[in-house]
Formats: C-alpha cells, sequence, structure tokens
C-alpha cells in the first residue's frame, strides 16, 4: 500500500517481539490506546500526528542519542535518521511492544553503530573507556569499610554524612553538571540504563525489552550506575561544607 | 534464636544490595535484615538517602529536544515521506 515504505529502511527494530508482551504491562492502558491512535494517524500522512509523536518522545531519544555519540549535531543527525527509520517502518509496527519501546530499538542500533564509527577517531579516553566497560570493581571504595582487622570489619570506617537541603541543592546548574559529567564517565551499558530508568522514568520492563537486557542485568547496571552517580556527587557536598 | 539463622547484614552488604531493596526484589528475609540494619545505622540511613536523592535528582534533569533548525528538517522530511507514499499509491 505505502511504496515509500520499502525504501530506505535499513533495518528492521533489533530486539526480539518476544520480549515484548510484558513491556506494555505498566504503560497503563490510555498510553497504549494513544499510542494506537497516533500509529494510525501517521499512517494517514497526518502531520499533527507526527508533531505530536515528536514532541512526546523527542526527549528521550535526544537523550538516549546524546549518550553514545560526541556532539549535539550527531546526536540530532541519529534522531533524525530514527524519525525518517519509524516513518518507512510504521506499516510494520505492530504493537506488540510499546511503540517508545520499539522507537527506542531502532535509535539504538543507529547510536550504537554511529557511535563505534565516531569513536574510531575520538581520543584515548574513549578507548580507555571502552577497555573498563567490563571490570568489575566495588561501587563503594573498600577503604570506606573496616577491614578484618578492625573492631566492626564491614561496616562504615567512614560513613557517608547527611546531605544538607539536598533538593535545593541538586537542582542547581553545578550539580547538573557533575551528574552529567558523572554519567558520561560510566559504561556505555550503564548509561543506556541510567538514562532510560532515571532520566527518562521508565519501567524496569520497558527498559529491558528496549535494552534487550535479562532482569538481573538491568538491575545490576542500574545498580552499578546510580551507586556511581551517587558518589561522584558526594565531594560536591563535601566541598560545600567546607566552603560555607 | 532467629539471630542465628539471619545474621545481621552488614554496611558492605547493604551497599551491594540497595538497588534490589529498592527495585523491591529482595527476598523477604533480607528486606527484614536490610530495614533493621538501616533503623540501627546513621551512616546507611545517609546512604539510602542519598541514592533516593540521586534517583530524584536525575529525573529532575532538564529534557533534552532538537534544535528548532533540526526540527523543521525534520518536518520537510516527513513531507518528502508523505509526498514518496503518495505517489506510490
Amino acid at each position: 500500500m505505502r511504496g515509500a515504505a520499502k525504501v530506505g529502511v535499513k533495518q528492521s527494530p533489533p530486539m526480539g517481539e518476544q520480549e515484548a508482551s510484558t513491556g506494555g504491562g505498566l504503560d497503563g492502558s490510555t498510553r497504549a490506546a494513544n499510542a494506537e491512535r497516533l500509529v494510525a494517524a501517521l499512517r494517514r500522512g497526518d502531520e499533527d500526528a507526527f508533531r505530536k509523536l515528536v514532541e512526546e518522545h523527542g526527549p528521550f531519544l535526544m537523550r538516549l542519542a546524546l549518550m553514545h555519540v560526541p556532539s549535539r549535531a550527531i546526536a540530532e543527525e541519529v534522531v533524525q535518521d530514527t524519525w525518517l527509520a519509524v516513518l518507512n517502518g510504521i506499516d510494520r509496527f505492530e504493537g506488540r511492544s510499546s511503540l517508545r519501546t520499539w522507537i527506542a530499538s531502532i535509535l539504538l542500533n543507529n547510536a550504537r553503530t554511529r557511535g563505534q564509527r565516531e569513536r574510531r577517531v575520538l581520543p584515548f579516553s574513549f578507548l580507555r573507556r571502552r577497555a573498563e566497560e567490563g571490570r568489575d570493581e566495588p561501587v563503594v571504595s573498600p577503604d570506606r569499610f573496616q577491614s578484618v582487622h578492625d573492631s566492626y570489619p564491614g561496616h562504615w570506617a567512614r560513613p557517608p554524612a547527611e546531605w544538607d537541603s539536598p533538593e535545593e541543592r541538586l537542582s542547581t546548574e553545578e550539580a547538573r553538571r557533575v551528574l552529567l559529567a558523572a554519567i558520561a564517565k560510566l559504561p556505555i551499558r550503564q548509561r543506556e540504563v541510567i538514562a532510560l530508568r532515571d532520566i527518562s522514568g521508565w519501567s524496569a520492563a520497558e527498559t529491558r525489552n528496549a535494552l534487550g537486557l535479562s532482569e538481573t542485568n538491568q538491575r545490576v547496571l542500574l545498580h552499578r550506575a546510580r551507586s556511581k552517580v551517587r558518589a561522584a556527587l558526594e565531594p560536591h557536598f563535601e566541598a560545600d561544607e567546607l566552603t560555607r | 534464636m532467629n539471630e542465628v539463622e539471619t545474621p545481621k547484614m552488614s554496611c558492605k552488604e547493604l551497599v551491594d544490595v540497595i538497588t534490589e531493596y529498592l527495585e523491591d526484589t529482595l527476598p523477604t528475609e533480607d528486606r527484614g535484615r536490610f530495614e533493621r540494619h538501616v533503623a540501627g545505622c546513621d551512616g546507611c540511613q545517609a546512604y539510602l538517602d542519598q541514592m533516593r536523592e540521586t534517583i530524584r535528582a536525575l529525573g529532575h534533569l532538564p529534557p533534552e529536544s532538537l534544535s528548532a533548525e533540526a526540527e523543521r528538517t525534520l518536518l520537510e522530511a516527513f513531507r518528502g515521506w508523505r509526498e514518496a507514499a503518495r505517489w506510490a499509491e
């Protein structure tokens, strides 16, 4: 029916549809119904429907793209390519996964490929980071805890200090810079998980489906990511104490 | 008597299972050990609060978006796609 659907689609959604059944579980039927309506309108070529989709899903797509590529300009290209693939593939979207899970998997396919290509010409920090991907260092430095020679092994040697008015202090420009810098240092899989779960507020099930992760894997990656971001914020508060 | 079967959780163990606690995937017994520990440990209470604050702060990062120019280009591409589709019908 639609000729354009046949051209220019380099990839179909990479994630197996079989995990999709649980993906919509926490979505709420309203969102699913909305998505269904938008998809139908989009197939008819409705520009407003397209604008609505871009408005709704643009932010997380841009966020995810930025996790993979070194510049905004490239991230924008990745997002644009993703939307074109969505348009060209919309006739094949069967609603077995949630719409945003499907869109996310297309973006990730694009962004990972693009990210790898860009990284070939990037500085050592990127290479080093890639080498660190698999390393399983403890999420809290071991010297924060008492050793077997101390009176309470496994208990805090240097306990974390309570953060003073965290809500206020974490919404400053400086705190945001610290947050984003901490995320940028994470291995890529951890970055993807924390972007979907904590920055975009997705459920564990949807995140798992979009990224093709097992339940345990998703949780471990999230755990490492969150723990490291918390650790990065800690000095921010301590330094603050000193200067106040 | 139960103490023998369920050893107390250490701070070190607590920071390792904190995400399972927050995700509500910790087995009931460990959940109890976790909560008993936190109730009596200021350091771990602070750590738990900090994790929650970290998650909250991540959820409040300003949204990202395409630049106005990129969005215009995208809408043009959309119209091109629609035209191509109509021609093909």
